[in-house]
């Protein structure tokens, strides 16, 4: 059988995806037993039980300084400022993309300043933003919104933009105003490519979010990793680096669920 | 009812319709025929409201018709014709939503109970009673057709406006739809603009034939000349529908 038309079951699928998860794992742990036979002492590659040692420090164990468990405040921190910058850039996106869209004279007028502003590299504007807003939380809120909303205006106010014209004729022909128009049919239909925008942003939002901790915070997952960095204590990196890939499977997987569930006409499934 | 006078189309300097001017009579069954490119959608779309004459008024009963699509005119496109978004139901209720509910354009409590009776019963003479909560990607072709027909009918337009609206249905679908739109238009006593390139459904289902083409022919500014109505034909449909006679033939090729 050619090789386009073999179709894996679910079963295979997941079994498939899985080998090169477990082939990194073993390749780590060889690698990391192979430097620890000639240094029992090496910090670069940790073996997996001083990981575990390390970490139960940060989770179980309160920080005798702050009195606070550290894995879980860095957690929330960090969730906190994601959620917050990703919520606000996800309601002005649903704002402007929406007018930007639907309103021609709106798109004329602020068609270019989105351009504009979304092809400036956000992190050139972390100075300005630590400037403006301080050191605090709102500058690095600032950060992931400044980062990912030009984004996704551009690419929802796109996607409406590029609803068939039939589409909102045939709106004007049932009785429709402008107003109308934007909150029956491209609202809805801008609703699924909000999501998917918002899935796209996810790694950025994260960049940005740990590039504003590593550089300004006294809490936060991004702060902790480059904080340990100065004492080469890859036993909390990497635990640290895995925990920030499966916090973002999860928030991608909850989103792509929610899209299916609410908008099961835009993913072609039965209802 | 519906009156052009001296219309002309251009986009930039390319000539698209020339000096067309026609009466529609209320109730009649207009269909539009013409080789690509004639300009048949054009003319469609400028009647709809979609686009603007570059010379030339339309009038609705005297009163020059407002050039913005409007509730006074339904259509019906080959495609993209209903909302993805919207179940079968959802589809139908919007026209009423917007007029009643200019705000929220959602309808609520007994106002929404007379809303969902009325769009059940046009949809049910349409044939898709049983399919209320589909969405218009779970039905064919000819299903979505039905369901932009019902769509536009449920405002009672003056005029209902038909761009190859059967296009892209198989024979088969293509018949039933023809024996249905020939009923609501009876039942309704619509008056309807069809745009087709089948010259058959033109035929049989027209009371009147138009046809669009280039009159005259610049052979090194092909662009330059518009097409016109080179045929208009009146039929009379005798009452067992055994056949078609053409009553009249005014060609009004040079005035």
């Amino acid at each position: 059988m050619r090789w386009v038309n073999r179709r894996p079951g679910r079963g295979t699928a997941f079994l498939l995806g899985a080998v090169p998860l477990a082939v990194l794992g073993l390749t780590y742990i060889i690698a990391s037993a192979a430097r620890h036979a000639a240094n029992p002492a090496d910090k670069i590659l940790p073996l997996p039980g001083a990981m575990a040692q390390a970490m139960a420090l940060l989770v179980f164990e309160a920080d005798p300084l702050s009195g606070e468990y550290l894995f879980w405040a860095d957690t929330a921190a960090s969730l906190w400022r994601l959620g917050v910058g990703l919520g606000i850039a996800t309601i002005s996106t649903l704002l402007v993309g929406l007018v930007l869209g639907v309103l021609p004279p709106v798109r004329a007028t602020l068609g270019p300043l989105v351009t504009a502003i979304a092809v400036v590299p956000p992190i050139a504007l972390l100075p300005i933003l630590f400037i403006v807003f301080g050191l605090g939380e709102t500058a690095k809120v600032a950060l992931i919104v400044v980062g990912v909303t030009p984004f996704m205006i551009r690419d929802v106010a796109g996607h409406v933009a590029a609803l068939p014209r039939e589409q909102v004729v045939k709106a004007l022909t049932l009785g429709a105003n402008s107003w109308g128009v934007m909150l029956r049919v491209a609202l809805p239909q801008a609703m699924p490519r909000l999501i998917q925008a918002l899935r796209l942003s996810l790694g950025p939002a994260w960049v940005f979010l740990i590039s504003a901790e590593a550089i300004a915070a006294d809490v936060g997952l991004g702060y902790r990793i480059f904080l340990v960095r100065r004492y080469l204590a890859m036993d909390v990196i990497l635990p640290y680096v895995a925990w920030i890939a499966v916090l973002a499977v999860v928030i991608d997987f909850a989103l792509t669920q929610s899209s299916r569930r609410l908008f099961g006409w835009a993913h072609g499934t039965a209802h | 009812m519906l009156s052009l006078k001296n219309l002309w189309v251009e986009y930039g300097d390319k000539i698209v319709l020339e000096r067309i001017s026609l009466d529609i009579a209320e109730g009649s069954f207009v269909s539009i025929i013409g080789p690509s490119g004639a300009g048949k959608s054009s003319l469609l779309r400028v009647i709809l409201g979609q686009e603007r004459p570059t010379r030339g008024t339309i009038t609705l009963d005297g009163a020059p018709l407002p050039a913005e699509c409007g509730p006074d005119r339904g259509v019906v496109f080959q495609r993209y014709s209903v909302f993805p978004h919207l179940t079968v139901l959802g589809n139908t209720l919007l026209g009423l939503e917007f007029a009643q509910s200019p705000f929220t354009a959602r309808l609520f409590g007994a106002q929404r109970r007379a809303a969902v009776g009325e769009a059940e019963a046009m949809l049910a003479s349409v044939g898709l009673g049983d399919s209320l909560h589909l969405y218009p990607a779970q039905m064919s072709g000819g299903m979505q057709q039905r369901l932009a027909i019902a769509q536009a009918l449920i405002k009672r337009p003056r005029i209902l406006l038909l761009d190859e609206p059967f296009g892209a249905l198989d024979p088969g679908i293509r018949a039933d739809m023809h024996g249905l739109i020939t009923r609501l238009w009876r039942e309704h006593g619509l008056t309807i603009i069809m745009v087709t390139h089948d010259i058959k459904e033109a035929f049989s289902l027209g009371t009147r034939v138009l046809t669009l083409d280039k009159r005259r022919h610049d052979p090194h500014a092909p662009h330059r000349y518009g097409a016109a109505v080179v045929y208009d034909l009146a039929l009379r449909k005798s009452v067992d529908e055994a056949g078609i006679t053409i009553d009249a033939n005014h060609n009004n090729g040079h005035e």
